[in-house]
């Protein structure tokens, strides 16, 4: 970087361009800027109730760490080793045959060894080899056991918050290791230590005390809904009315609160408005919004599994205080593996709620049987099955479009056809990107888990590249402008990493999509998508 | 044999050993992937040295038609420009073609004047060639800035404007 010229004597001292060739123990972490977010906000961690909250750099020698930081570190390894078997297991098993290596994007995008994911659970591993196993004590290095030392928790938060447990790697895992649960609990143990980023602690805080990671007031987030009914008025003449905290309605929505007020999400949020105010019309379709559990989202899960469940317990509380009989899920990425995998036996059973079924269609959702939950792609690809929505695709073709499948629900809960389903029905032109590229074997927006912060700009493009290199093939060859997703991270971050691998594309959510399309009862005739811009054919 | 017959005859050998220089400024672990690799979606940063180190080469032995030469050392230099790699190093790569040119040409150069002065016009080039690298590193640096500062604009100005706290133009009260 420009900040760290060399002297022209130190520059001709330096023109073998070899990296050094050390063993990856001996290879010492650079922190390097652009890479890592900044420390957490003490603010946030006491608001937690977390430990160790102060002011420390990750750029500075001295972290500020508990006099007993080893020890609490050792006893917090011991207790997840007894807690979670799944740990245990893949602290012991790999046999580091490779085949994760090359599958993680931030190894293919930054070129760093220890993002092989193989590699970062090493960092881990190492340790609990040389505290926790005969062997490791006794051999030491030769076991692949190295004593923790404070060079080492430096490389754990480093590397640990360069992984955006999208859990690609898992997939090509022979023994089934998730690299992902590795990662998640050596933040949890740097929490342990009041070391978390404040992209993550700021947010938890905010959703804790508010509702939502954006800290945004139950008035504020009803006003940002209303001036979006003034938006849509002017482009379909049609005044929806969204409720908000109802008592006795049918179904709560719970979305991320990234929708309400980040561009292109708010676009997707006006989506959802008109699609139920077209239900409502059309079937007496019964759903409220709430001010309080205003976040689907849970960076939580990238903290710790208690403050994961702490947050999760609200939209759960909501529902119970509402009195409503299940929950519609908007299109958020991490909230639906924290439904997925870990609701059920954190909060549940959810036996105050009913099994959902489509009041529309008489679709029983037997998957979400056990979270009463349902994802908005599900139910509204079931709608267009049944023939209930009324569209018209061709408002859709100026779009050429591409679906990149967001790691959660695609791996964390095997969303990968319903989506697709939709797409195809609200627009003509659709095209896949490469298959080792979508799918389970989809490649990672590149600031996941909490990483899609400012400061951390070339880990995010560098990690992003696999994907956009895919976007950038199918642009192109088919001409492809958009792309939709079902996540609202990816819909915060996708805008930057097009901007500098593949100008010329914009992403979308897909309610978007299919909000364009519909043919709502009354409405004047549509002469602008929902972005303002001229739909195909109404252009001056 | 002109000096433009000789690298082309040798272009093979030519490329595979910039390409390979170029891997080697990564570490081992890494060189070792992006050299076995050979699927372009598994392996976009080794796929697009390849590609890129030979069309560029070509284009340097051929008309050196400044956009096709931008078109293929651009994508490598906007994967450099993010990776751990100083300025010097991100585009230093394009000198190794002159040590790996000459010692290719070593041969057939020695005691021949005229593939000599070829050769000091065809080392111009490559000067050249790294001025243009140079410049591209700039632009994709520059672009990395102007994204995180239209990030923070757009969250700041965006909340702000939707929450009614900037007056629009045409709201500006008279005097």
């Amino acid at each position: 970087m420009a900040d760290d010229l060399l002297k022209p004597d130190e520059l001709l001292a330096r023109t073998d361009h070899r990296p050094p060739a050390t063993g990856w123990m001996d290879t010492p972490v650079n922190i390097r800027k652009g890479m890592y977010c900044y420390a957490a906000n003490p603010k946030s961690v006491e608001y937690l109730s977390l430990p160790y909250a102060r002011q420390w750099n990750p750029v500075e020698d001295d972290w500020k760490l508990p006099e007993n930081w080893k020890q609490i570190i050792f006893e917090g390894i011991r207790d997840r080793l007894d807690r979670f078997r799944s740990f245990k297991i893949f602290m012991d098993i790999c046999v580091r045959c490779g085949a994760c290596a090359d599958k993680c994007h931030f190894f293919i995008g930054t070129g760093d060894p220890k993002n092989m994911p193989v590699l970062r659970a090493e960092l881990l591993r190492s340790i609990y080899r040389n505290d926790f196993t005969t062997a490791g004590k006794i051999f030491g290095k030769v076991a692949g056991a190295r004593p923790m030392t404070a060079e080492v928790l430096k490389e754990w938060w480093y590397y640990f918050f360069q992984c955006t447990e999208c859990r690609r790697c898992s997939v090509f895992c022979p023994y089934g290791i998730d690299t992902a649960e590795i990662t998640i609990i050596a933040r949890e143990l740097l929490n342990l230590l009041g070391l978390n980023i404040d992209w993550i602690a700021t947010p938890v805080a905010n959703c804790f005390r508010t509702g939502n990671h954006l800290g945004i007031q139950p008035h504020a987030f009803k006003d940002m809904l209303e001036f979006f009914v003034d938006d849509l008025e002017e482009i379909t003449g049609i005044r929806v009315e969204p409720s908000f905290n109802r008592k006795g309605a049918d179904i709560l929505f719970i979305t991320p609160s990234g929708d309400v007020f980040a561009d292109p999400g708010t676009y997707t949020c006006m989506g959802y408005m008109l699609l139920f105010h077209y239900l409502r019309e059309k079937y007496g379709f019964d759903i409220t919004w709430s001010t309080y559990a205003s976040e689907g989202g849970n960076f939580g899960f990238f903290t710790s599994h208690e403050t994961m469940k702490r947050l999760n317990s609200k939209m759960y509380a909501e529902a119970k205080r509402l009195g409503v009989k299940w929950i519609l899920g908007g299109e958020c990425g991490h909230m639906w593996r924290v439904i997925h995998q870990y609701m059920d036996t954190m909060n549940g059973p959810a036996d105050f709620l009913e099994e959902p079924v489509s009041p529309i269609t008489g679709t029983k959702f037997e998957n979400a049987r056990g979270t009463k939950m349902v994802h908005l792609s599900e139910f509204t690809a079931d709608l267009i099955k049944h023939g209930k929505l009324e569209l018209d695709p061709s408002r859709n073709d100026n779009l050429k479009v591409t679906f990149h499948d967001s790691c959660n629900p695609a791996r964390g809960m095997g969303l990968l056809d319903e989506p697709r389903y939709v797409i195809k029905n609200v627009c003509k032109h659709f095209y896949e990107m490469p298959p080792n590229t979508i799918r389970e074997n989809t490649f990672c927006c590149g600031s996941g888990s909490g990483l899609n912060a400012g400061e951390n700009m070339e880990l995010r493009l560098s990690g992003g590249l696999p994907r956009a290199n895919a976007v950038k093939y199918v642009h192109e060859k088919h001409g492809v402008n958009m792309l939709a997703c079902v996540c609202a991270i990816d819909r915060a971050v996708l805008p930057p990493l097009m901007d500098y691998w593949v100008p010329g594309v914009d992403v979308t959510g897909l309610t978007e999509l299919v909000a364009n399309a519909l043919i709502l009862p009354g409405e004047k005739e549509r002469e602008t998508n929902l972005r303002g811009e001229p739909l195909p054919g109404m252009e001056e | 044999m002109s000096l433009k017959e000789l690298l082309k005859k040798k272009e093979t050998a030519i490329v595979a050993q910039w390409f390979d220089r170029v891997v080697n400024t990564y570490q081992l672990d890494t060189s070792r992937f992006l050299k076995s690799q050979k699927d372009a979606f598994a392996n976009p940063v080794g796929n697009t040295l390849l590609q890129g180190l030979k069309a560029v080469f070509d284009e340097t032995t051929d008309r050196m038609d400044n956009e096709t030469v931008i078109s293929f050392l651009d994508p490598i230099i906007r994967i450099r420009a993010l990776q751990d790699f100083s300025a010097s190093k991100a585009v230093g790569f394009v000198f190794f073609l002159k040590e790996i040119i000459r010692e290719q040409t070593a041969k057939e150069t020695q005691g021949n004047a005229a593939l000599q002065a070829e050769m000091l016009l065809f080392e111009s080039k490559i000067d050249e060639l790294a001025l243009t690298a140079f410049d591209i590193y700039m632009q994709c640096r520059e672009k990395v800035y102007e994204i995180k500062a239209n990030e923070v604009r757009n969250r700041t100005f965006t909340a702000f404007h939707r929450a009614g706290l900037v007056a629009d133009w045409e709201e500006e009260p008279r005097h």
